[in-house]
């Protein structure tokens, strides 16, 4: 008896840690600036570049930093809701044009539609690194006092703006 | 210019049929200055202290965009984008440890081929060690339990008697 029930037992062990790894994606790194305070920029706007926007403006609201580039193909998949979130006026979104060319990303923005309350611009990548950005589009729930609280990393979709995001974003502004 | 207008008389004269042609672009490419278009190659870092222990670095960090990778062999931008970080560091003369732990701050533990010991890396670090306990101690168990067997396994009066009848009986046939 025991000399079936041992490789069963082993097999079915090994089958259920498959199963599970099948489940899981390698690109989601977690990232380790969660609950962490959003690292500090200063950057200039993309319609008015002589315009200057530092992180710490948005102290005292909740606001979602998303990260795109008019090359990032996943970013035209995610852009619509982000026009709905916007228009819904639940959240203000700040689009960071990460690493971009200021004429194609306005032409994209006029084609696409713009849900951005201000778009910065950070075109060699360095912000982005201080974010850990690696994936292209990604975004940032950031609360009142400055913490980063979700990272959504590749597009924003429907469910992860129902279930996780907005949930979220109203929970934090009931906080002081 | 001598030699340009006669190409152009040549060119332009009426017994120029399909194979002339051929051999006047072959002559083309013949004057063609060549060697303007190789160039040395540009040397990619400045200075070759500061490069090497850049390659030094990177062999061992892990490029998120393309995992399989190492920063220093990847050519993806991102892996360009950290090189280029890692190199202002390293001019800024920060410690290797100081720059490895910018990225880790950034990025998380994922970024490091060597994953550092803590809580959540036990049994990473220690799995094969128990499985190697566990594959040894049932190994010995296994040996001695075997061991025993053969032991306990005697012939009875009887089956001696058989044995030998047979062992006899075969004997005598192969005499015959």
């Amino acid at each position: 008896m025991m000399r079936y029930l041992i490789p069963l037992v082993a097999f079915i062990v090994l089958a259920a840690f498959l199963l599970v790894g099948l489940t899981l994606n390698p690109r989601q790194v977690p990232s380790p600036l969660i609950d962490k305070p959003a690292p500090i920029f200063q950057l200039n706007h993309l319609h008015e570049p002589d315009k200057q926007m530092a992180s710490k403006d948005n102290l005292g609201k909740v606001w979602l930093l998303n990260v795109w580039a008019s090359w990032c193909v996943a970013c035209r998949d995610e852009h619509p809701l982000l026009v709905q979130l916007a228009n819904s006026g639940i959240v203000p979104i700040y689009g960071l044009n990460y690493k971009d060319e200021r004429t194609t990303a306005l032409q994209w923005l006029k084609r696409y539609g713009d849900p951005y309350t201000i778009s910065i611009v950070d075109p060699d990548g360095r912000v982005g690194i201080d974010y850990g950005v690696y994936g292209v589009p990604e975004t940032y729930v950031i609360d009142k006092k400055g913490i980063i609280r979700h990272k959504q990393i590749g597009p924003v979709t429907v469910d992860s703006l129902q279930k996780t995001i907005i949930p979220l974003i109203i929970e934090l502004q009931k906080q002081a | 210019m001598f030699k340009n207008n006669n190409l152009y008389c040549f060119v332009a004269s009426r017994q120029f049929n399909g194979k002339k042609w051929l051999i006047f672009i072959l002559f083309l490419f013949l004057i063609t200055p060549s060697v303007g278009w190789s160039k040395e190659a540009v040397p990619v870092a400045e200075d070759p202290v500061i490069e090497k222990r850049m390659l030094a670095l990177t062999m061992d960090l892990r490029c998120l965009v393309c995992q399989n990778e190492s920063i220093a062999d990847s050519r993806a931008d991102f892996s360009n984008d950290i090189r280029r970080e890692i190199r202002e560091q390293i001019k800024a003369n920060k410690t290797d440890q100081e720059i490895v732990q910018f990225l880790v701050d950034r990025y998380g533990d994922f970024v490091l081929y060597n994953p550092p010991m803590k809580p959540t890396t036990m049994l990473l670090w220690f799995g094969p060690v128990i499985l190697f306990v566990i594959g040894l101690g049932s190994l010995i168990v296994y040996l001695r339990r075997r061991r025993v067997q053969i032991e306990d396994v005697s012939l009875s009066q009887v089956q001696l008697e058989r044995a030998e009848a047979l062992l006899n009986k075969n004997k005598k046939g192969k005499n015959v």
